[in-house]
């Protein structure tokens, strides 16, 4: 053992980080080609400085991004049974997980934070295209009506960054289910009277779009970001046409009125904090109680 | 009419056209060939009876779409008196792929909406094979809130391969349309009851299916994706579909037993297809079961029953 873990080990490590480091050294900008200095994506918030395209980034960034020095705690997502189906396809889902849970060290694709927001405490909730695509299964709507729960509890507005390619299809019917779980969530925070926001991130799809992503008392999206129900793929597929320029991208969701507005990563906290001082000026509002008769939705 | 037999039921199929063929020569007179005809017919039943007691969940997905299956339009003419449909979103178009309307239901005044696949080559055009678009799901949201402004309880009958998959449906929103049907359905403070008739197409489904008690027929289906498209998305291989559709838990025995459905209603031997008329009146029975237990309920509590009903699908097993 010894020899095993003081020479071959620290060797196997050694030539794991050469491999590593050159690869992080640059990032190619998936929008123009260009290979950018990492350094220098990350002090641009991973917005390419040739062609603003917005790169997708993981939810510690994202997170960094929002409550910048203030800092923030997480607030811990509760288990959730994992391969509820016992479903497998070319590979076992308990695998898949196991798999993608090393690089997240067990965190499924949405995580739940609370911080500071120019001095107002706020949720937000954010979604990792990196794990399994964004997929909402069990953990994803778990994640999400904890996020809820705490607003509600803290009387705190809740953000939602969202980014998923739809439901997580290895968890079957109950990963369809947390559309409508997400949407009691929704209802809950509306009916405390607290900010619903959500930003729309590249990409945006299938039934996490169908449910919390499109409900929120503000939509904004990142530019460039795909935001749709159904897939491009599966649209051309279907219809068997060229999709037009920009469809379902955040600009083309804006003009077909979809959207409040498409905000510049760099202006995106400058915005939410903005939108959450005016929404709440002098702290959060109960619901009115409801008119005993009449039209309750004109 | 002739039937119309699934790849399946090839055997089925085979005894049954002897049997005409037994029928037709005979005329009705012949005593040894009316034998041959009861032992015959005692054959194809039993047969048919083995084949459906184990049905795959690929054969269900066939099942599920048979041609013939009994349809919106059926049960509604079947089920509902004076049935007054009611159109459009009041926005941009009326889409007939969701039909919906006022009607008495067993003596009740009721909304009735779903999923209106449509017969025949023009019917099916029509009604874009029950495909809907956001134009179906807002006007589907229009009538829920239209019962709930009178008391009515809402019925929801489901039945599509899923929401349509176009330039135009994403244009008009078509996330945001089956969001707010999903709202909708959860903040109904009347009696809304589902029952999943044939195909429950993933979010195109549940837009109009998140109800107090969601019921399913026995060879429906109800699935996150179409069989087909978790092959390709999964397998990488639109042919690996029956594999996909064992794997997705997508019957209505899977989903009772995952607490995704409230309950099960049996079909007749060898299909609703094949008894549409029985088939009808179990559904409406069960329709009048949840209702009978839901209308005395006060509205607020029917809500949130409701709510907490989808709360607690966390995957967590309870007593």
């Amino acid at each position: 053992m010894n020899w095993i873990t003081n020479q071959v080990l620290p060797k196997i490590r050694a030539f794991r980080q050469r491999k590593d480091t050159p690869d992080n050294l640059w990032t190619k900008c998936p929008g123009c080609g260009q290979m950018i200095f990492h350094g220098e994506m990350a002090a641009a918030l991973w917005v390419c400085p040739q062609c603003d395209h917005h790169l997708r980034i993981g939810a510690k960034e994202r997170l960094g991004l929002l409550f910048g020095e203030a800092g923030h705690s997480r607030i811990a997502v509760p288990a959730v049974p994992t391969d509820p189906i016992r479903f497998r396809d070319s590979m076992r889902y308990a695998e898949r997980l196991r798999q993608a849970w090393q690089r997240t060290n067990g965190e499924d694709a949405l995580v739940v934070a609370e911080g500071d927001l120019d001095g107002r405490r706020i949720v937000a909730a954010v979604q990792d295209f990196g794990f399994l695509g964004g997929s909402m299964g069990l953990a994803v709507g778990e994640g999400f009506v904890t996020a809820a729960k705490r607003a509600v509890q803290g009387r705190m507005p809740l953000i939602v960054f969202s980014a998923s390619g739809g439901a997580r299809m290895q968890e079957g019917m109950l990963s369809l289910m947390q559309m409508p779980r997400t949407v009691v969530a929704v209802q809950r925070l509306r009916e405390a009277g607290l900010p619903f926001i959500v930003v729309l991130t590249d990409p945006t799809t299938g039934g996490v779009t169908a449910s919390f992503a499109m409900l929120g008392d503000i939509a904004l999206a990142e530019p460039g970001a795909l935001i749709g129900f159904a897939g491009p793929r599966v649209i051309q597929q279907t219809i068997r046409q060229t999709l037009p320029e920009g469809f379902q991208r955040a600009e083309y969701l804006l003009e077909h009125g979809m959207l409040d507005m498409v905000v510049h990563r760099r202006d995106l906290r400058a915005t939410l904090s903005r939108l959450v001082g005016l929404l709440l000026p002098a702290g959060p509002r109960v619901e009115q109680p409801e008119m005993a008769a009449g039209p309750q939705h004109p | 009419m002739a039937q119309t037999y699934l790849d399946f039921e090839k055997p089925i199929a085979e005894l049954e056209g002897k049997l005409r063929e037994l029928e037709q020569t005979a005329g009705g007179n012949d005593i040894n060939i009316a034998d041959d005809i009861q032992r015959l017919k005692g054959k194809a039943e039993q047969s048919l009876r083995t084949l459906y007691a184990k049905l795959t969940p690929w054969q269900k997905t066939q099942v599920a779409r048979h041609p013939d299956r009994p349809h919106f339009e059926d049960y509604v003419a079947a089920l509902v008196a004076d049935f007054t449909a009611l159109a459009g979103d009041r926005a941009f178009a009326d889409d007939q792929a969701i039909s919906g309307g006022l009607g008495r239901f067993r003596g009740r005044s009721v909304m009735v909406i779903g999923h209106d696949k449509g017969r025949g080559t023009d019917g099916r055009i029509k009604h874009n094979f029950g495909m809907a678009r956001p134009e179906g799901y807002r006007k589907a949201v229009r009538l829920m809130r239209l019962a709930e402004r009178f008391g009515l309880p809402v019925l929801t009958l489901i039945d599509t391969a899923g929401a349509y998959p176009g330039i135009d449906a994403e244009e008009h929103g078509q996330a945001e349309a089956i969001a707010r049907g999903i709202d909708c359905c959860l903040d109904l403070k009347v009696p809304l009851v589902s029952v999943i008739l044939g195909e429950g197409g993933s979010g195109g489904a549940v837009a109009i299916a998140a109800a107090n008690q969601t019921m399913m027929l026995e060879h429906a289906i109800y699935s996150v994706a179409s069989p087909e498209a978790c092959a390709s998305i999964l397998w990488h291989a639109a042919e690996k579909a029956r594999e996909a559709a064992d794997a997705l838990k997508l019957t209505a025995a899977d989903l009772l037993a995952l607490k995704v459905v409230d309950r099960v209603i049996a079909e007749p031997v060898g299909g609703a297809h094949r008894q549409p008329e029985r088939t009808i009146a179990a559904v409406g029975d069960a329709i009048e079961d949840s209702l009978k237990a839901l209308c005395g309920i006060a509205p607020e509590a029917l809500r949130e029953q409701r709510r907490r009903k989808f709360l607690d699908i966390d995957g967590r097993a309870r007593p």
